[in-house]
């Protein structure tokens, strides 16, 4: 709708804001799809992922971390993941920007030299290792959180981090949070394009600062607002000290099955990566 | 050293600070975990105490406050935009407790709802955004505001300060974090497993951008909103104003804080073992000839009194445990452990029983 450089700092905000909505929409709708990590207790794959992402970092070899790249492309096929989303979403997004703040490291690593591009620049081999250690573990780790995020509905997610030891009462703030950030979201989408719905022309920077602090200083009070009305509301409820779910998990045999193949995964690769 | 690699600086400064897995090492996730721990034990114990159940909400909906503001663009004079953590914000409103549980929910979200940020590495990032920036803006706030009335100027300009001031300190912890991971973690071939940069180029690389950009931005974001506060919603100001529910909201003790930057000293202690050379004027005398060949004469007076003291932890290292880094930070916690013990002594005997009463006062 506008050229780039021309989008003012509301409609980045808003756009921003739209994305995050939209993401979250595509999330859940995966997240419903009939595939084999959908298809597990979340419990089971919250310590997967979890003993996964410490062999990705424990790892002292290469290949071993390519492979369990591999293996998270297997894992989103067989959970009708999109392979195109699943790559660009990893390698575009984060590791994009660790691949530059790597680059320097090729040169500037003594090292045997691989390739002289110019008399006193050369790719060392050390350098080579040390970036491609880093992208690949960050990656990888992403690659197997976001494998987590896209296979799990929210809610079910937060109960099984309960097998983390994280207490009740975190959980019941981590799913109250969820729930008003998107509440706050639509709030402060709706400040944004009424703004943007008056304004002719463009408002200097120094205006626009003043006008994002009163909208965050207006939020502010919403929030602390809300926050007194909800506990009110939850007091009305009866609300009790201990929170409880409903529905308790149930392990099948399919998920003790896949739990322990998962879990010997991590552990071989976290031997082979030590001792190779 | 920065001038070398002028496009990390912008990187740095807009993605780094939510530190990724991948660029620490399971070992420093774990230590930052168990650092960041304390301060939510304690910090939810204090809020459950004067709060109960009215706690729950109130984290939840800072946390999600915290998350929305971080996506707000704000623009700077010159042109650039970034983003505000709001962690010196949540603090100077509502104390520092409520900011560290509140901004730890919000980045564990980002975690886990977003893939923003790691999962492992959430630790390091708590103990950076939700303990290291609201606690150093909050004790400057309180520093220049003093007393002030609520309509100071003294207050948003306490604000601006304390927001540009403790997300620079956040900045340099994480740069700390990214710097000692080449020295601590390498192949045997001596490749670097995790972030490759050395101190000197982390530190740099971390620091330039946000002393200029990213902080900017969260000290003017702060003061701002102070500023508005101050005129259109000045109860919300006042919440956390009245010396003694000040004093219980925050629960916030100088010395304390004190005694926590003097741990934080003594995990960084081993750094010391990074710098080349020796320190200035310690010299042995077999350093001595080193440094300078031409002194022929070690002075005869350093010679016979060297070997009058031999110290208990020589070179602060503890030769039992094998480890030079772990010897250190050992031999720092023995060292505070024996001056503290020294000067409580001091002040006992020097002041008799009256140590009950200045305690009270902290």
């Amino acid at each position: 709708m506008f050229n780039r450089k021309r989008r003012g700092v509301i409609e980045r905000t808003l756009a921003g804001i739209s994305e995050a909505l939209e993401n979250t929409l595509f999330t859940e709708d995966i997240a419903r799809r009939p595939g084999l990590l959908q298809g597990l207790d979340a419990r089971v794959k919250v310590v997967a992922v979890v003993a996964l992402l410490v062999a990705v970092s424990l790892s002292h070899s290469l290949a071993v971390i390519a492979g369990l790249y591999l293996f998270t492309l297997f894992l989103a096929w067989r959970s009708q993941v999109p392979l195109g989303f699943f790559v660009r979403r990893v390698w575009l997004f984060l590791p994009f920007f660790t691949g530059i703040v790597v680059l320097p490291v090729l040169f500037i690593t003594p090292g045997p030299p691989l390739l002289t591009l110019l008399p006193g620049l050369s790719v060392t081999r050390t350098g080579l290792q040390a970036a491609l250690f880093l992208l690949l573990r960050v990656g990888t780790s992403v690659s197997y959180a976001i494998l987590l995020i896209l296979t799990t509905p929210w809610a079910t997610l937060l109960k099984a981090l309960s097998v983390l030891r994280v207490p009740d009462a975190v959980i019941v703030v981590l799913g109250m949070t969820h729930r008003y950030i998107f509440l706050l979201l639509h709030t402060a989408n709706e400040m944004f394009l009424a703004r943007q719905s008056r304004v002719v022309g463009r408002a200097s920077p120094a205006d626009q600062r003043r006008w994002i602090a009163a909208t965050i200083g207006v939020l502010l009070g919403k929030s602390f607002h809300l926050s007194n009305e909800v506990y009110l509301a939850m007091l009305a409820r009866g609300l009790r000290s201990t929170p409880r779910t409903l529905e308790p998990f149930r392990l099948r045999q399919r998920d003790w099955a896949w739990g322990s193949a998962l879990l010997a995964l991590a552990l071989a690769a976290i031997v082979i990566g030590r001792t190779a | 050293m920065l001038a070398s690699y002028p496009h990390l600086g912008p990187l740095f400064s807009q993605t780094q600070m939510h530190i990724p897995d991948g660029y620490l090492s399971p070992l420093t996730s774990l230590v930052m975990f168990l650092l960041v721990l304390p301060f939510w034990v304690r910090a939810a114990r204090v809020l459950r105490q004067r709060l109960s159940t009215r706690l729950v909400p109130l984290i939840a909906l800072f946390a999600a406050f915290s998350f929305v503001i971080m996506m707000f663009n704000v623009p700077l004079p010159g042109g650039t935009t970034g983003h505000a953590v709001g962690g010196a914000l949540a603090a100077i409103i509502l104390g520092p407790e409520v900011a560290t549980l509140a901004i730890s929910i919000a980045l564990v979200i980002q975690a886990l709802f977003f893939g923003d940020g790691g999962i492992l590495a959430v630790g390091a990032n708590c103990f950076n955004m939700a303990v290291v920036l609201p606690y150093s803006s909050y004790a400057i706030y309180q520093l220049i505001a003093g007393r002030s009335p609520v309509d100071s100027a003294r207050r948003p300009f306490g604000a601006l300060v304390g927001g540009w001031v403790g997300l620079n300190l956040a900045a340099f912890f994480t740069a700390v974090e990214f710097g000692i991971q080449p020295l601590l973690f390498k192949a045997a071939d001596g490749t670097p497993l995790y972030a490759p940069y050395p101190l000197e180029v982390a530190i740099p690389a971390m620091m330039i951008p946000h002393i200029l950009v990213a902080s900017v931005i969260e000290g003017l974001v702060t003061g701002a909103v102070v500023a508005y506060l101050q005129r259109a919603n000045r109860p919300l100001l006042e919440l956390n104003l009245q010396p003694e529910a000040a004093a219980q909201v925050a629960g916030f003790r100088p010395v304390r804080l004190l005694w926590v930057a003097l741990a934080v000293l003594i995990v960084l202690t081993p750094l010391g073992l990074l710098a080349p050379g020796t320190a200035w004027g310690e010299w042995a005398s077999e350093e001595l000839a080193q440094i300078d060949p031409s002194l022929r004469a070690i002075p005869e007076g350093l010679k016979q009194l060297e070997g009058l003291w031999g110290a208990p932890l020589a070179d602060y290292d503890v030769p039992a445990l094998g480890n030079a880094n772990l010897g250190y930070v050992l031999s720092a916690v023995i060292g505070v452990f024996l001056t503290a013990v020294t000067v409580w002594l001091f002040t006992a005997l020097l002041t008799g029983r009256r140590t009950g009463a200045m305690r009270k006062r902290v």
